[in-house]
């Protein structure tokens, strides 16, 4: 079980760190939210398998003996939901990379940078959203 | 009565509060939260000093199964630290925030960020470590974004994708290292690390260096800092650049002194290396910048590394040298981005060579531009001197030449780069047909404020000092630590 689990886990590895390393930023995100699901189950694996035994502990309080471990569970499933917490901005500030800048290549994203190194200033918060599409429609 | 979660329940409840405040009383209320972190921290300090390592079981469940949240000298003076920076970018925010970004609820955002870097400051458990870097992360996320100008997106985006992968990097570190000991609390950890095979630890230890390094932005991980920080608005970056790398550093320093010292000579040996070369390319490429934050982006980066350089050479003064630089950092450093916002204001630029002419208009303002510069040079008498004397007497004791030579070297370079900043912004004689400078106002307040209190710790450098090397002597003595949290010392 655990040698399965420990392909699996570097398959997906291959296939996050593909995706993260390609400059179109979604594929970064899938990237990323395949990449996450490796980690856990690193996490999952390093937690000792062993047992099909739900960590449960019986009305009369004695312990199902074998039992699974819990704790790995607990924190992957922090794990997950910050890692979804985390996807979901990324969707929505890609999003508005793409509205605004017009590209979600990565390799053009510096350039954007360079044209406007110094702050920006009061007025360019909130720009006005482009009419075009609503109208084009 | 423990306090050690007081300094977490202020900016967390300031952060509620300014969403549900009229937009007018929000700004006040953000002041009056970094008031309230500020004399919490200083409560939690002198608790601390009193009554020796504070630690604190949530929800009573004994210490290597609940959640643990730990106070030593190290964690109170980085939460102190961070209470004077939000205080100082509080009172410059109510000045300059602007509306728009205050209607999206930046003060309501700064607090939950101050709020995520306590709790990492403060938490005393691997993995909470890492929930409490994602609470940061997506506040900061939020803020350098707030507003969606065109810079800030795409800074923002490199930003983002760094920080992602960093979370992954230390998430699966946090799962190897929970896998090879059975632990996660940091005490319970430390008394276990010592019976797992020392290839093995070292290889985690790497995982743990790189996904921190990330976050610290040491070499060769800094290229995303100098491309995001310049691009949101200076009541933004002051405080990133004051608060979120040492909350990196500070993790470095936690792990590498509790957890990996089983093979110094490899692990501390290659912090040593990064350090070096964190410190002569960030001090390099911030002389080659020619916008303003840029460039004190490059010098944040710069010195980094002599944090990681104490950290490296690992004796009692040198840990020591480490605590006291990143101290005395965070304030110089906020001070002088704060400063860049104020130079924005009056000359409506940050790219040095449309600058200029400050001198004669703003004398005042230009001798008070010189505290911070020269404290972040190293000049006696600021902060920065102690800092950097500690450092290099540490590394002549410990016989590693190399890096005090190196450490010399970059303070010149430092020196050379605020001077040629001096001139440029103060010095030469303005451009011609730009419009008169404004007046910067209360803005300078918060400034001054920073400026004099790194020339306050210079002088009066003795008390921070001892608790500086108090904090390195818990360090590197981690067993009133264990015995703390597990309540008993096994």
């Amino acid at each position: 079980m655990e040698a399965l689990l420990a392909f699996a886990v570097g398959g997906l590895s291959a296939v996050g760190v593909y995706l993260m390393l390609r400059p179109h930023l979604i594929q970064f995100l899938i990237g990323f939210l395949v990449l996450g699901n490796a980690a856990n189950l690193v996490i999952f694996t390093a937690g000792r398998l062993g047992s099909e035994f739900p960590p449960l502990v019986q009305r009369s309080g004695e312990v199902m003996e074998p039992i699974a471990n819990p704790l790995p569970q607990a924190l992957i499933l922090t794990a997950i939901v910050i890692g979804f917490a985390l996807a979901a901005f990324g969707i929505v500030l890609f999003f508005r990379t793409q509205e605004v800048l017009g590209t979600l290549n990565a390799e053009v994203l510096p350039e954007v940078l360079e044209e406007a190194p110094t702050p920006s200033p009061v007025e360019e918060v909130l720009p006005p959203r482009p009419e075009k599409e609503r109208v084009a429609v | 009565m423990s306090l050690v979660v007081l300094p977490l329940l202020v900016p967390l409840t300031t952060g509620i509060l300014a969403l549900l405040l009229p937009q007018r009383a929000q700004r006040f209320m953000g002041l009056l939260g970094a008031l309230g972190l500020l004399a919490a921290a200083a409560a939690l300090l002198v608790q601390v000093n009193q009554q020796g390592i504070q630690a604190v079981q949530i929800g009573n469940w004994p210490a290597p199964f609940g959640i643990t949240f730990v106070a030593d000298h190290l964690s109170a003076l980085m939460v102190l630290i961070t209470g004077v920076v939000a205080v100082a970018v509080a009172l410059y925010a109510l000045l300059e925030a602007d509306a728009p970004r205050e209607r999206l609820g930046y003060h309501a955002l700064t607090h939950l960020l101050l709020f995520g870097v306590n709790g990492a400051f403060l938490t005393g458990d691997v993995f909470n470590l890492y929930v409490w870097f994602e609470v940061l992360l997506l506040a900061s996320f939020v803020l350098m974004v707030l507003g969606a100008g065109r810079a800030q997106l795409a800074g923002g985006a490199k930003y983002f994708v760094v920080s992602l992968l960093s979370s992954l990097l230390f998430l699966a570190a946090v799962g190897l290292i929970y896998g090879s000991t059975g632990a996660l609390n940091l005490a319970d950890l430390a008394t276990r690390v010592g019976g797992v095979d020392p290839t093995l630890m070292n290889a985690i230890a790497m995982l743990f260096l790189v996904a921190f390094g990330l976050k610290a932005a040491i070499f060769p991980f800094f290229f995303w800092l100098p491309a995001s920080y310049p691009a949101p608005p200076v009541i933004v970056s002051a405080l990133f650049a004051g608060l979120l790398t040492k909350v990196g550093v500070y993790a470095l320093i936690r792990v590498f002194t509790l957890l990996f010292t089983q093979e110094p000579a490899f692990t501390h040996g290659v912090i040593l290396w990064l350090a070096g070369l964190t410190l002569v390319l960030g001090a390099l490429l911030a002389l080659a910048q020619g916008e303003l934050r840029r460039l004190l982006s490059f010098q944040l980066v710069s010195h980094i590394g002599y944090m990681l350089m104490g950290l490296g050479i690992l004796t009692p003064l040198a840990l020591a040298g480490s605590v006291f630089y990143a101290l005395n950092h965070m304030i110089v450093i906020s001070a002088l981005f704060l400063f860049a916002g104020l130079l924005q204001r009056l000359q409506g630029t940050t790219v040095l060579v449309r600058m200029g002419g400050l001198y004669r208009t703003h004398p005042g303002l230009s001798a008070l531009f010189l505290l911070p510069a020269f404290s972040l040079a190293g000049l006696p008498p600021f902060s920065g001197f102690w800092a950097k004397f500690t450092l290099a007497a540490a590394g002549l004791e410990a016989g590693q030449y190399a890096i005090v030579v190196v450490a010399l070297l970059v303070g010149l370079l430092t020196l050379l780069s605020m001077g040629l900043v001096f001139a440029e912004a103060f010095w030469k004689e303005p451009p011609e047909n730009r419009p008169a400078p404004g007046h910067p106002g209360g803005l300078v307040l918060p400034v001054a404020l920073l400026a004099l209190l790194s020339l306050g710790i210079g002088i009066w450098a003795e008390p921070l000092l001892a608790l500086s090397q108090q904090a390195a002597q818990e360090l590197l003595e981690p067993t009133p630590y264990i015995q703390a949290v597990l309540g008993v010392s096994r």
